[in-house]
């Protein structure tokens, strides 16, 4: 099903469920006010349902938006759900940040969600991007005396090239059918690159990768998991992480970040998309996913029922490297 | 520290208060001699340690830390031991994935009878830490700790 279509049953779903007062508010995505950056959207009346949209550039965890909404603001919610929204939206009830019953999901089956900083490296960096739309497999970006088609799955982001559930696992309302559940990427094999290193080696990568690091928490803010009302970034007394853009600090943020995730994350790539320096985010939680996949044999955000894995415990757990 | 004097390392210990720090006691009251390089901290339980604490350890100039509670199945709270155990795994395996050295971080399991398995790890965790030289693992000030 192309976009247009998508777009069009989003927007009826939309309109229906705030016409029938079933929600109160639909949460979706819009375009942005240039080409490949679609945005979370608030539509609270049929009207604005209009401007939803769906396209290959709806990279924001919009489960993120679920807990964080204005004060006073208590009704149902709907939601536009891809995959990985959907296995986010499954973590925050398994959390308690959230029941079933108060989250309509719209789900949509996701085909791969677009990288826009891989579009623009790839047109060149100087280039304007004044138009980008998908044509089924490809996409057509166009701008000042360029036009150029470029296969969608050069650009897809890194996450989605590994995603195994690209449907939603939980929704009130399917739009569009179900897709082909994964994209044949494998990511054990992809995880954990500086496995291969030495200590020296593997410190020199961790922080490279992250050197560009501007500690803006964008990384923090778009993530459906980071909803403590207290960060530990911003915690004083004592402080366990410095303000400044010290290798030190910079490395001590992205490592506590991440180990908060830790058997949480549903690798929905959300950091990823949102860091403004470019930075592979993603490196050390797909690691601990990893790990957390052969420890406990487990993959966060595909049922409701189990225990999330480090809330839990079994008396045979890995222990050979403890004296 | 000049060239000639031979490394000694710093180690932030963290044991749990029914069962290691018990242990310690016992080390001491029985005169079991061990390397002076751990700086004892005592926590409630080793479900109290948060990641943040080994890696302020690390920030302010530890050159190893190591972690010490009850055997699995004595936890004065039941289970904190067996939750702090798969939080153990994790973290090790990230802190090792992103370059701190095999050796430099420890956990063992010391009941407050076991005064010997003490005196036996506080040795080998020193020469472990001690072969590996001083750490710059996320070390933040240099010239505060040197």
């Amino acid at each position: 099903m192309d976009n247009q279509a998508l777009t069009q049953g989003i927007r009826e779903a939309a309109s229906r469920l705030l016409a029938e007062g079933t929600v109160d508010c639909v949460l979706g995505y819009q375009a942005g006010t240039v080409p490949m950056r679609e945005r979370p959207f608030f539509a609270y009346n049929p009207e604005e349902a209009q401007r939803l949209i769906w396209s290959g550039f709806c990279c924001n965890n919009l489960a993120d938006f679920l807990i964080r909404r204005p004060a006073g603001e208590i009704g149902k919610v709907a939601v536009v759900a891809q995959g990985c929204v959907s296995r986010s939206i499954v973590g925050l009830i398994k959390e308690h940040q959230l029941t079933r019953e108060q989250v309509h999901v719209i789900g949509v089956a996701s085909p791969g969600m677009l990288d826009r900083d891989k579009v623009q490296a790839l047109v060149g960096p100087d280039k304007v991007i004044t138009a980008a739309a998908e044509e089924g497999d490809e996409l057509v970006v166009e701008g000042p005396g360029f036009n150029q088609r470029i296969a969608r799955n050069k650009v897809m982001r890194d996450n989605c090239y590994t995603c195994v559930q690209r449907n939603p696992v939980i929704f009130d309302e399917l739009i569009g059918g179900e897709s082909e559940p994964t994209h044949g990427g494998v990511i054990d094999k992809v995880a954990a690159p500086w496995e291969r290193l030495d200590p020296a080696g593997r410190l020199a990568a961790f922080a490279e990768n992250y050197q560009d690091c501007i500690r803006c928490y964008a990384c923090r803010d778009a993530c459906p998991l980071c909803y403590c009302h207290v960060c530990f970034v911003d915690e004083s007394s004592p402080q366990w992480c410095g303000k400044t853009q010290d290798e030190s600090d910079v490395l001590t943020y992205h490592i506590l970040r991440a180990f908060h995730c830790a058997g949480r994350c549903v690798d929905c790539g959300a950091c990823e998309s949102a860091c403004p320096q470019g930075i592979k985010v993603r490196r050390l939680t797909s690691k601990i996913e990893k790990d957390v996949r052969e420890f406990y044999a487990y993959a966060p955000g595909l049922e409701l029922e189990s225990v999330p894995p480090l809330s839990m415990h079994r008396p045979d757990d890995p222990q050979g490297f403890i004296k | 520290m000049s060239e000639t004097q031979e490394f000694e390392p710093r180690i932030a210990a963290f044991f749990c208060n029914w069962c290691t720090y018990g242990g310690a006691d016992l080390a001491g009251v029985s005169r079991l001699q061990y390397p002076p390089n751990i700086r004892a901290i005592r926590i409630p339980c080793t479900g109290r340690l948060s990641p943040t604490f080994v890696l302020q350890a690390f920030r302010q100039g530890a050159d190893g830390v190591w972690i010490s509670g009850c055997h699995p199945g004595d936890c004065h709270y039941i289970e904190g031991n067996l939750f702090a155990r798969r939080r153990f795994t994790v973290l090790k395996n990230l802190l090792e994935y992103v370059g701190l050295e095999p050796g430099r971080l420890h956990f063992s399991w010391i009941s407050s009878a076991e005064a010997t398995k003490f005196q036996q790890t506080v040795i080998e965790v020193t020469e472990a830490v001690k072969a590996l030289g001083p750490c710059r693992f996320l070390r933040k000030d240099i010239g505060m700790v040197a």
